[in-house]
């Protein structure tokens, strides 16, 4: 857990001046959360940071890592007992991967055969054969590697708490993506307290289980991401998030959240008056046809097979594109663009109709935090 | 011709005189090294105190060394010391300093900050941030400041042979003072040779003292991404 509360810094300027680099923040990053400290630069969010372990001397309020008030604790050792993890890396380039790993562990006095096991450990867990990088220097490793260690080293001790400066700020997008996914993989086994320095809002929507967005020193909002994106509190915060921070939230959301968990469909041997039946009884123009195991196989619509007789199996037309009930409604969105739809078969990662989504309940779920209504599902037959 | 007989008769007698050269240079780089490197650190903590000490010995170095020589003499005789091995030692002492101090002070004040930071932020106290971090990635950089200073006071370290102080500078004096070519050819030759393999052995220990990643070692990113 950290704890910060009313914690000011103000910086002295040559001139004679000051500058509140952080105003009276108060804020609790609950056990085993990541925080996401968001804002344009400038804006203190790492001074924040950087108070937390005593880099930076704060002026006033009180700081508590772990239950521990941090002003009665040596700062080397309070550093020693927080993992840290900056934007530049940081490797020592004289130190070969293991000792890098292990530096904080030494600090500590820790056994060295213990801890350089342990290096190894943690090199499989950011998938680093230990075979081939223990024994190598930094510069031997891509950029992406490098900051695979440097998350590493932050851990090796097993501090319960983290603090990270834009951590994977000078990484590559594609990069990028991958190393926060192993990342939350880790934590979701870990389940430190972290606080993360970004000014990326889609890195924070991604990562936070919270956000705390700064603007000159002050903590304007600390919400959970789908809260902030949903209900900004001021026109800052606004700003900010993006002209787009509705469309933000279809990130957050996944399909089985939104979907019509529509459990009508036909079969290919079935007659169509039957699905001309069955349109009509749950008021859909379109049914899903099955497979005899339950695989969404093609569809019928309602106009197309109105004057119509036969079987469904020689009428139906097949699906355009299915999406996975655990996508999130970006990918949703992006494939209803793509194939020119407005609404979309959802199955399971075994292709098992498990309901439709539309375009109409899509933005009633997105609408629907404004609103305060649950009214998402309810509109969502309406296109099918 | 006649210089390589007269070498061969005098093997001894070069012998000997490097000795007392090698010994005057080692001894006081050694010094040097003992007083500028710390010197250099310190002054890493204060821009204005790394700005005079700067000035200073770049002054020093400027002193004609027969000027030093000369200016130690009356100071030194009042121990008693004002001519031989002593006041050669100073002198070298003296003239090490600056290329020592300011590459100490450059190769620690380069270190890249990020590394600073995260030593500091990992929990490393100052003494142990210098020791595991600071001194090892200033090595090479320091090693080439004394690498300067030793080649250079072997030069001076000849001049010496005036003030009594011995060496090979001994051959060259006299083969001025009695206009022999074969001995002052020989001071020469062996005070360039003396540079050549002490410049030579320096380069070898420098790499020797490297982190291994930043010498021929470190082959690029071995796998991308």
């Amino acid at each position: 857990m950290i704890k910060l509360e009313k914690l000011s810094k103000v910086f002295e300027t040559p001139g004679g001046g000051s500058v509140i680099a952080a105003d009276q923040v108060s804020m609790e990053v609950p056990e085993g959360e990541i925080c996401v400290l968001l804002g344009p630069s400038g804006c203190g969010k790492t001074t924040t940071l950087k108070m937390i372990n005593g880099l930076i001397q704060k002026t006033s309020g009180k700081i508590w890592v772990a239950g521990c008030d941090t002003d009665e604790q040596d700062p080397v050792q309070l550093r020693r007992s927080i993992g840290y993890v900056i934007q530049q890396i940081g490797l020592f380039p004289n130190m070969t991967i293991e000792d890098n790993i292990c530096v904080v562990p030494d600090l500590l006095g820790w056994d060295k055969t213990k801890s350089r096991r342990r290096a190894g450990e943690l090199l499989e867990l950011v998938n680093l054969d230990p075979g081939i990088f223990l024994k190598r220097y930094p510069k031997e490793l891509s950029g992406g590697q490098q900051q695979r260690v440097g998350v590493i080293r932050a851990l090796a001790a097993d501090p319960p708490v983290l603090l990270m400066d834009e951590p994977f700020g000078a990484i590559d997008p594609i990069n990028r993506a991958v190393i926060q996914d192993e990342f939350l993989k880790m934590q979701t086994e870990l389940r430190k307290t972290i606080a993360f320095v970004s000014h990326d809002i889609d890195e924070a929507i991604k990562m936070a289980d919270k956000i705390a967005i700064f603007k000159d020193g002050v903590l304007e909002q600390y919400d959970s991401p789908d809260d902030l994106l949903a209900r900004p509190a001021n026109d800052f915060i606004a700003s900010f998030l993006g002209q787009d921070r509705t469309l933000k939230r279809l990130s957050l959301l996944q399909v089985q959240d939104v979907m019509f968990g529509d459990q009508v469909r036909v079969m290919a041997r079935d007659d169509l008056e039957k699905a001309r039946g069955l349109m009509r009884e749950v008021g859909h123009k379109n049914i899903v046809m099955v497979g005899p195991r339950g695989r969404a196989r093609g569809y019928l619509h309602l106009n197309d097979i109105l004057d119509s007789t036969g079987k469904v199996e020689e009428h139906y037309q097949g699906l355009p594109a299915t999406v996975n009930i655990r996508d999130d409604l970006r990918s949703a969105v992006s494939k209803m663009f793509r194939h020119d739809t407005t609404w979309l078969v959802c199955v399971d990662d075994e292709g098992f109709f498990k309901g439709s989504i539309t375009q109409r309940a899509i933005s009633h779920a997105l609408g629907a935090t404004y609103r305060d209504s649950d009214v998402a599902t309810g509109a969502a037959a309406e296109a099918l | 011709m006649e210089t390589l007989v007269f070498i061969g008769q005098n093997l001894d007698v070069i012998a000997e005189r490097t000795v007392q050269h090698v010994s005057i240079v080692g001894v006081a780089i050694g010094l040097a090294i003992l007083t500028g490197v710390p010197i250099g650190i310190l002054i890493t903590l204060n821009a204005r105190a790394a700005s005079i000490v700067l000035y200073v010995a770049a002054i020093i170095i400027t002193i004609p060394s027969i000027a030093l020589f000369g200016l130690m003499i009356p100071i030194l005789s009042l121990i008693g010391q004002g001519v031989g091995y002593l006041p050669a030692v100073i002198a070298v002492l003296l003239y090490s300093q600056l290329p020592i101090i300011r590459n100490t002070y450059t190769a620690i004040s380069n270190v890249d900050p990020a590394l600073r930071e995260a030593a500091r932020g990992l929990g490393m106290t100052p003494s142990q941030r210098l020791r595991r971090v600071e001194i090892p990635l200033a090595i090479p950089v320091v090693m080439a400041g004394v690498r300067i200073a030793v080649v250079m006071n072997i030069g001076i370290t000849a001049i010496a042979a005036y003030i009594g102080a011995g060496g090979l500078g001994v051959f060259i004096a006299r083969g001025i003072s009695q206009s022999d070519p074969r001995q002052l050819i020989t001071g020469a030759l062996f005070v360039s040779l003396l540079a050549i393999v002490s410049d030579y052995f320096l380069m070898w220990l420098q790499r020797r003292l490297t982190p291994a990643s930043s010498s021929s070692r470190a082959a690029g990113p071995s796998e991308l991404g």
